[in-house]
């Protein structure tokens, strides 16, 4: 039989791995897509995937605000109800601000640090691969009808006694998000601390770097803690461990120790990267530099360590008792000072600017005014007899609004206006963009304000439906109708974003007058960024290239021709031939494929008629090992 | 010509470190909290188990129940596991003098102390098992079981990592100056040992 074969050279894996890669490198359209590594399509793939998210996180909040507009009202049922409020709290946080931020960490940390792609460009296709493949997992539930429904924080025991699978998506959907989470943060660490240009010391780093490396460092050292927490719950619901069951000597208490020992630090990953944002758009439209850099990036570090100590403030009625309770309460009223610095830092970077204010600058600075509002709210949340009247209210829901969609949403879309242009080579338009901000404002403002109302007047969360006659009806109204204020202003923003790509005006590389390096490159970047990797002198490098100061202390331009300016435009496109990118690869998305299999397998195989999941384990494990292996064994590059 | 990956090309990164090193002392610093907070858990939940078995010899209500752990036998395999970091230490040792057959031995020796090693393991569940402790039985079984086969599944994967680079070394892949990868694979091997002796003197010893 063999010897009808006909000879051949036997093909090595490794030669095999080489042409499968350089087939790779042609792909077009979509495969191309598939196979990137570019940490610019990669950044772009999670802004359009996180987006899409936000758009149906903000379906199920009007869901929710529909329903409670007036009351007694039966839009939904108390158990679509209680699925409908843990998607919205658990898509916006993981699937929309999470993301988001990934993005622009993607976007813009080579571009800001002088390098042409992140550290490890198949580990960034992963995380983005895990992190789709885990979003839809997560959202599965809206095929089968086992929707989660014991909210975002999940409590035990009631995420344990959750009838169905509906927490099973949530808990190994979340697993699935976290390894996308931890991946990208191992990189952009790397990345920041190693790819950085020549002269670009710490302290010369843009402020969003900083930010990206403090929330990485968050995110590799807090997910690890609910990845553990969720594989204890994952025992208590698949194989009846007593992690949270009183009864054999577990306890719940413990689930909301892990989980906000998590969920603090969580909150400063969500907001560091939209501070981040901000503080670069406001120099950029002040015209002048940052008001106090140390400052920014020591309270910066300093959230990131102070957040460790501050969990137990969601635990106030949970009887720690009154030492314990005093302790954190105090841990939290000390993290709201670096955060105050930052903000005096802002209003000082704005102080006596020349201001142009475009529509970047009008969100970053309803950034800082919502984050105020916020911030203040938080701070009653630190006295603990406050808090205990406040708890499980609509105060508590307030609070969280106004930090993450007044400050982490609006920051995120000050990032949008601002870089829009760096990646389509066209301008969103200024016009449709103030009409979308005001909107936004204005309706997140009626939504959200009414709730500090509310919850001092005594609404509990998480409720279906209330009586009449509670005087909640017309603070209830008002927020709906807020809700849907937002809803049209998402509307203008989505028809400036289409417009924009197909007829924005062009952009020049450096629309704003910029003060960081991404504005020295062409609009869109080529793929290896830079044709000559940038030398550093300054913090704000790319504003000290085209400015100096004259004998009486003005700054003026620099003549055109002079010295700097020519350094990064010079031979773009000649020289640009010669350089060696990474090639594509398939094999990221192959290894991230293997970890829904798994989890499929483990949701399904002990129910009844359910010996069809149980091989998907071992399946998915062998496509996970394939896919290590191939990306172990196929070359680095050319 | 310039590259994307500075370190693979021999160009300085901003650190001096190389890119995959840092990687893997980032990737162990969240093993810490990993380990960390399932330790963390045994420890809080030690001695809240009202079912037999019980780890250490317990009288409860005047009746004395014997402790299930076999402090000898893990003793020998927490030595089994300490030995290998050892042998794991002469394997990068070969390497880098570029005596790859010694490499080559020492990489084996290593890979199959861990293999003993997840062996004797297998035996102290199977053991546990048939004694009446499950994932399920108390608050004991689930905290014994999740942490140590937590732990377990680190060493059957170094282990995998270890016969990799032993195949890798088969076909002459595995060269002083690929060295970096049985280093990092040593990294890795030493901090699950390291993780071991925690848990043996925390879970194991401490009473
Ligand atoms: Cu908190």
């Amino acid at each position: 039989m063999a010897s009808a074969i006909p000879e051949q050279r036997p093909v090595s894996i490794g030669e095999a791995l080489r042409g499968l890669r350089h087939e790779a490198a042609t792909y077009k359209g979509i495969l191309s897509w598939i196979a990137t590594v570019d940490h610019k399509r990669i950044g772009v793939m999670y802004g359009i995937t996180a987006f899409i998210f936000f758009l149906i996180g903000g379906l199920e909040a009007m869901v929710i605000r529909i329903q409670l507009a007036q009351p007694n009202q039966s839009v939904v049922d108390p158990q679509q109800y209680n699925q409908i409020f843990t998607m919205h709290g658990t898509t916006m946080i993981f699937l929309v601000v999470m993301p988001m931020s990934a993005a622009f960490f993607n976007l813009m940390v080579p571009l800001m640090i002088g390098a042409r792609d992140v550290a490890f460009p198949r580990l960034n296709a992963f995380s983005y691969w895990v992190f789709l493949l885990g979003a839809l997992f997560l959202n599965f539930g809206w095929i089968t009808g086992d929707i989660p429904d014991s909210g975002w924080f999940g409590y035990a025991p009631l995420s344990v006694q959750s009838l169905g699978h509906g927490m099973d998506f949530w808990m190994l959907g979340l697993q699935i998000l976290g390894i996308s989470s931890m991946a990208g943060g191992f990189n952009f660490i790397v990345t920041i601390l190693n790819m950085r240009a020549p002269g670009m010391s710490l302290f010369r780093m843009p402020v969003f770097i900083w930010m990206t490396l403090v929330t990485s460092f968050l995110i590799i050292l807090a997910m690890p803690v609910i990845t553990i927490a969720l594989f204890e719950l994952g025992f208590d619901r698949f194989f009846a461990a007593n992690f949270f069951n009183p009864e054999n000597g577990g306890d719940p208490l413990l689930w909301q120790h892990l989980f906000w020992l998590f969920g603090h630090p969580e909150v400063y990953i969500l907001i560091l990267p939209a501070m981040g944002i901000v503080s670069e758009i406001l120099p950029t439209f002040a015209r002048k530099p940052l008001f106090g850099y140390p400052f920014v990036v020591f309270s910066g570090i300093l959230i990131g360590f102070i957040g460790w100590g501050v969990w137990a403030h969601h635990m106030f009625t949970t009887g720690l008792g009154a030492p314990a309770n005093a302790a954190f309460g105090v841990s939290t009223m000390i993290i709201a000072v670096p955060t105050g610095v930052k903000i005096f830092n802002w209003l000082g970077t704005l102080w006596g600017g020349s201001i142009h204010l475009a529509t970047p600058l009008l969100f970053a600075v309803g950034m800082v005014a919502m984050f105020i509002i916020g911030g203040l709210s938080g701070v009653t949340h630190a006295v603990v007899p406050s808090d205990f009247q406040q708890q499980d209210t609509y105060y508590v829901v307030a609070h969280f609004h106004y930090v993450l969609f007044g400050g982490a949403i609006f920051g995120l879309f000050s990032g949008i206006y601002y870089w829009f242009s760096k990646f389509t080579g066209r301008m969103l338009s200024e016009g449709i963009g103030k009409v979308h901000f005001w909107l936004m404002l204005a309706g997140f403002n009626l939504t959200f304000f009414p709730h500090h109302m509310l919850g001092l007047l005594g609404m509990p969360r998480r409720i279906y439906s209330y009586p009449e006659g509670m005087g909640w009806d017309v603070y209830n109204m008002i927020s709906t109708v807020g809700a849907f204020v937002i809803a049209a202003s998402m509307l203008v923003f989505m028809f400036n974003f289409i417009r924009s790509i197909k007829r924005g005006r062009r952009a020049s590389a450096d629309p704003w007058d910029g003060r960081t390096l991404e504005w020295t490159i062409p609009s869109p970047p080529p793929p290896y960024n830079f044709a000559t990797i940038p030398v550093v002198h300054a913090r704000d490098e790319a504003w000290h290239r085209k400015y100096v100061e004259d004998d009486q202390g003005r700054i003026v331009r620099v003549p055109a021709g002079a010295e700097h300016d020519v350094e990064s435009h010079e031979a773009a496109g000649a020289e640009g031939h010669h350089i060696h990118m990474p090639l594509p690869s398939i094999f990221p998305l192959i290894a991230a494929i293997g970890l829904p299999m798994i989890a499929f397998g483990l949701t399904y195989y002990q129910d009844t008629h359910g010996e069809w999941a149980l091989p998907l384990i071992p399946a998915g494990v062998v496509v996970l090992l394939i896919g290590i292996f191939g990306w172990g064994l196929e070359p680095e590059a050319e | 010509m310039q590259h994307v990956t500075p370190a693979e090309h021999g160009m300085e990164t901003s650190t001096g470190l190389d890119n995959r090193k840092l990687l893997m002392w980032l990737f162990l610093a969240s093993e810490c909290l990993f380990f960390g907070s399932l330790v963390a858990t045994y420890l809080l939940y030690k001695g809240r188990s009202t079912t037999p078995p019980f780890p250490h010899d317990t009288t409860i209500a005047g009746v004395e129940y014997s402790g299930i752990y076999d402090i000898p036998f893990t003793s020998v395999s927490s030595f089994v596991l300490l030995m290998s970091s050892l042998t794991m230490v002469l394997a990068l040792a070969a390497l880098q003098r570029d005596n790859r057959r010694a490499a080559q031995v020492w990489i084996l020796a290593t890979a199959l102390l861990g293999i003993t090693f997840l062996a004797g393991q297998a035996f102290e569940f199977t053991e546990f098992y048939h004694e009446g402790l499950t994932v399920s039985s108390s608050v004991f079984g689930s905290t014994f079981f999740v942490l140590t086969g937590f732990h377990g599944t680190h060493v059957a994967v170094g282990v995998l990592i270890l016969l990799s680079l032993f195949v890798m070394g088969l076909r002459g892949r595995l060269t002083s100056e690929r060295s970096l990868n049985l280093e990092l694979a040593g990294l890795y091997w030493h901090f699950v040992d390291v993780v071991w002796i925690v848990i043996f003197t925390f879970v194991y010893l401490i009473q």
